[in-house]
């Protein structure tokens, strides 16, 4: 007898399922969490989702597990030189337990002072709050820094930045963003006066022809691109991608460019020579909506396509057709990642970008626009937030007296109290941390000690700091330096927002409670900004909130792109900021009838070669990036069942490459620069092109940014990620850190 | 505003150009049920528990994908209409295993489903297939209904996994050359999860916690299966 009609006995039914915001990148897929006993078992998305149709990636859909990871810190964290009183022992290298050339320290070496203790709550924020307030009464402002995060909530950042602001009176405020399209921002401040999509990501369907360049889409955007793969199969768009790599959006792309890492400036330039000289550009944009554009023309001359050419490697004749195809669109658009920005000249490569857009005016309109795609769940709130070393929250200067007074106002400070001095940024704060400099440090969330360039010169900066506070919820390689350790929670157990790469403000809902004594970040530093401000004496700048809808309330009643959001009217739907008022719609496309700046803004451009060229000794370019499973410095993803999907690091290399240096598919190498080594296996393939190997940053244990050059943008201040040069040899399968881990995907 | 005029279930109404039978009736209220359908998919037409009665057709048409035409006369719940999806509903519950299709469950009850209505039926038994560390499939549970092919196809992931293998009763969703998940082209987003109707495809988690599991000891355990191949 079948019993159909009888529910199956072990089924779980969840308790409750709760709507929230993906926490990985900028797409910001809605996910309903199904919670059952305070455990979340399986994730779910509706099909209504403006953002994501109903579609998730695998973290989305099944990487939220490390929210129950045993690794997870939820307690109180001192070491234990604090506690007891003794003053700090000398040297971090104890912290890794590790020498200088990299042996171990045998333990009856190591000072038991550094310690983790466990501790309590009023203990490790009394710690924090007594000696960041020593180090500013003996040192001042400028010897206090902190990184927000862009994994937090906007609630959470705008506190810390506050904090920092309000009571320290620093503006040494930074995130990542630094790190990933710092480049994009400062060009599209200088050419728009704005720095965010300037179309909303389900546009693309409107498009006839896009541009995907520097940016694998498919992996670090997957729902985005699952919309490009839409607008070209359904929707009969023309995709161009300008890549170095054969990513996987090339097997529908009309093109590919497959350019030499760091020629973009002569690839667009050249693009934009064929639209000028073919007289291909739009007329009446150029004349109404642009200035300089006459100096631009005549800097355009030395940019033949054939000059590009030698440049870059791309047919001068590809670069025509794919400079017709992209003028010649009714709707054209461009998306481009960390391959635009995260080079020495990443501030020149998004001008260049841009550049197309003023000449062809696809720009402005629905299924149109620039669109730099960002790339954490939040790292636009994050900026919008004010957590940057220049801006406000609003993106209002700092060093801008009316602003500072409005915010004065805001936060309870006397006339003149807050800082005009522009801060330091991501990469500067850490390379100011010496006598003299930066002192303490407060991280939140963010993990510099994989994601900066150069690790082995950060991590010698990272022992320079006297006071380091981590606020997070694992030890990451940050953390493993840091004096005390706040557990904060992550997105699933507390209530915010997050504004996603098409500036969608939405809800961060909480599905259970904190687990252990953990508590979600924006209570942790209302409750240390209070103790901060007893010791210092000072009027209070209000920290006292109801809930986390007051504090985006405060922020946007000076703030007036988000001066029309409450919780109630995103409930269901984010709205998409510029929100101007309460009964204010929402802003999609942006640019309609002007740019922020008045008149888009041509910038003559010249080409910068990368900072270190292939040379006999160090002969691949290193370009890095990252992987579908993986999140950036890996302290969720690598804590996951997502490891389990993708578990080593691997460089990829090309077939004509491998076969000169013996290298099979699989094999150990090592590969170095002048600034590191790693041993990781091989993965022979034309993905790469000749000359150019790739690798992920996520991992720990063969971190590529221990090869990756330091150069800065020099206005951006963003690192040079995306080139530099080093060797690949044959390795032994016992240099590996795992060799017994192999990954086996056949996935792209 | 011209538009497609006809009956549905005696009641006139009037169509937008290009509209389904099924997306008619909804509209005007009626309720045909659908097992393979799925409003983010492209309506295939493979369970046929959405047939309707329309008057000088020689069979049962499919809702989900039969355009209203001018002067149809179409019936959703005549006899013939509820003989043919009971029918279909009785076969189902005999050859899988429907313990999890809620909806399926509660269409049997309201059209009074005979339980084990053809006891000779051979019932498509699957072992559980667990291969990767996100999700498990147990074809015993699946009916085909193809929503998985197509999430992993155009109408949404473009990844081309999974599709039918097998002929006739020994149908069966797989992968090419029955590879394990991880080693075909699969990007473990879990669409194919997203729309299953019956439980097939499940997260790993959930199913471990079925299966007894605490959430601590998930938390600590190896969910992917240990398969390392040996290399060279």
């Amino acid at each position: 007898m079948v019993a159909n009609l009888q529910a199956n006995t072990n089924r779980i039914k969840a308790d409750k399922v709760v709507s929230s915001t993906c926490p990985y990148c900028g797409v910001g897929c809605t996910l309903q969490l199904h919670v059952k006993d305070d455990f979340i078992f399986k994730v779910t998305s509706p099909f209504d989702s403006p953002v994501n149709q109903g579609n998730l990636c695998v973290k989305g859909r099944f990487g939220y597990d490390f929210i129950y990871h045993p690794k997870r810190v939820t307690t109180p964290l001192a070491r234990r030189y604090l506690l007891e009183g003794k003053p700090k022992p000398k040297g971090r290298e104890q912290v890794f337990a590790v020498s200088k050339d990299g042996k171990p320290i045998p333990d009856s070496q190591i000072s038991n002072d550094w310690d983790w203790v466990e501790t309590d709550w009023d203990t490790a924020l009394n710690l924090v709050a007594d000696n960041l307030v020593r180090i500013y009464k003996r040192d001042g402002s400028d010897a206090m820094a902190v990184y927000c995060c862009a994994k937090a909530t906007n609630e959470d950042n705008y506190l810390l930045q506050k904090m920092y602001r309000a009571l320290f009176r620093t503006n040494n405020v930074d995130h990542c963003t630094r790190l990933c399209h710092a480049g994009s921002v400062v060009a599209l401040q200088q050419a728009v006066g704005s720095s965010a999509m300037s179309n909303t990501a389900s546009q693309v369907i409107m498009n006839d022809v896009f541009i995907v360049t520097g940016s694998n889409t498919s992996e670090n955007h997957p729902i985005i691109a699952l919309q490009m793969k839409e607008a070209v199969q359904k929707y009969g768009a023309k995709c161009i991608v300008i890549d170095p790599r054969r990513i996987d959006l090339v097997d529908m792309a009309e093109m590919w460019l497959p350019l030499k890492p760091g020629t973009n400036v002569p690839v667009f330039s050249a693009m934009a020579h064929v639209i000028v000289k073919e007289n291909l550009i739009n007329h009446e944009f150029i004349a109404k909506r642009t200035e300089g554009y006459n100096e631009f023309v005549e800097s355009l001359e030395k940019f033949t396509p054939e000059y590009a050419q030698e440049l870059s490697g791309v047919p001068a004749e590809d670069i025509r057709k794919a400079a017709r195809l992209y003028a010649g669109a009714k709707n054209g658009a461009i998306y481009w990642g960390m391959g635009i920005s995260q080079l020495s000249h990443g501030t020149a490569s998004a001008l260049a970008l841009i550049h197309l857009a003023f000449l062809t005016g696809h720009i402005g309109r629905d299924g149109t626009g620039l669109n730099p795609l960002r790339g954490q769940n939040n790292v636009q709130g994050a900026s919008d937030m004010g957590s940057m070393p220049f801006h406000y929250p609003g993106y209002m200067r700092v060093d801008n007296e009316e602003n500072r007074a409005k915010w004065e106002k805001a936060w309870n400070i006397e006339a003149g109290g807050l800082s005009l001095k522009l801060g330091l940024t991501t990469t500067e704060i850490l390379s100011h941390a010496h006598e003299g400099g930066v002192r303490s440090l407060f991280i939140m969330g963010e993990n510099p000690m994989m994601s900066e360039p150069n690790l082995n010169v950060v991590r010698e900066h990272m022992q320079e700091l006297e006071f380091l506070v981590a606020q997070d919820i694992f030890i990451n390689e940050s953390g493993a330096f840091a004096d005390v350790f706040l557990p904060a929670t992550p997105f699933a157990e507390k209530d915010g927002t997050f504004s996603n790469t098409d500036r969608r403000v939405q809800r961060v809902r909480t599905a259970h409670p904190p687990r252990g004594l953990s508590r979600p970040d924006w209570q942790i530093i209302c409750d240390l900004a209070l103790r901060i401000e007893s010791r210092l004496g000072v009027d209070t700048a209000h920290w006292t909130y109801a809930n986390p809808e007051e504090i985006l309330r405060e922020m946007g009643s000076v703030n007036s792109d988000y001066a029309g959001i409450t919780y109630e009217r995103i409930e269901k739907v984010g709205l998409i900021y510029p929100v101007p008022s309460l009964d204010h719609p929402g802003t999609p496309t942006l640019f309609k009838d002007d740019f922020p700046r008045g008149k888009g803004k041509f910038h003559v451009l010249d080409y910068v070669p990368i900072r270190e060229e292939p040379d006999d000794e160090y002969p691949f370019i290193l370009t890095t990036g990252r992987l579908l499973e993986h999140w950036h410095g890996g302290t969720m993803t690598r804590n996951s069942a997502l490891n389990e999907a993708y578990p080593e690091a691997r460089v990829e290399i090309h077939p004509a490459d491998a076969e000169i240096h013996g290298i099979r598919n699989g094999d150990p190498v090592k590969v170095s620069s002048r600034r590191g080594e790693i041993v990781v296996r091989a993965t022979v393939t034309e993905k790469t092109s000749i000359g150019v190997v790739f690798l992920p940053w996520h991992f720990a244990e063969a971190a590529a940014n221990l090869l990756t050059n330091d150069a800065l943008d020099p206005q951006a201040k963003i690192p040079e990620f995306k080139a530099c040069a080093v060797q690949v040899f044959p390795a032994r399968e016992k240099d590996l850190a795992h060799p017994d881990v192999v990954v086996n995907r056949g996935r792209y | 505003m011209a538009g497609i005029n006809l009956t549905i279930d005696n009641k006139e109404v009037t169509a937008g150009e290009g509209k389904t039978l099924l997306e008619v009736a909804r509209e005007n209220g009626g309720n045909v049920p659908v097992i393979c359908y799925h409003d983010a998919t492209t309506a295939n037409a493979l369970c046929r528990v959405c047939v309707v009665e329309v008057e000088g057709m020689r069979v049962l048409q499919p809702a989900c994908i039969v355009k209203a035409a001018e002067g149809m006369k179409v019936q959703t719940k005549s006899e013939k209409v509820v003989r043919s999806r009971k029918t279909i509903l009785e076969m189902l519950d005999s050859t899988m295993d429907l313990s999890e299709a809620d909806e399926i469950q509660h269409m049997m009850k309201d059209y009074a489903v005979q339980e084990n209505r053809f006891p000779d039926a051979e019932r498509r038994e699957s072992e559980v297939k667990d291969d990767n560390p996100m999700y498990v499939r147990d074809y015993s549970k699946c009916l085909l209904c193809w929503r998985c092919v197509q999430v992993c196809a155009e109408d949404a992931q473009y990844t081309y996994a999974i599709n039918f293998e097998g002929r006739g009763y020994e149908t069966q969703i797989g992968t090419f050359f029955d590879k394990i998940i991880p080693e075909t082209s699969c990007v473990l987003c879990g669409q194919c999860v997203g729309v299953c109707p019956t439980g097939a495809l499940k997260p790993k988690r959930q199913f471990l916690l079925e299966q007894g599991v605490s959430p601590n000891e998930i938390s600590v355990m190896n969910t992917g299966r240990k398969k390392r191949k040996e290399r060279k």
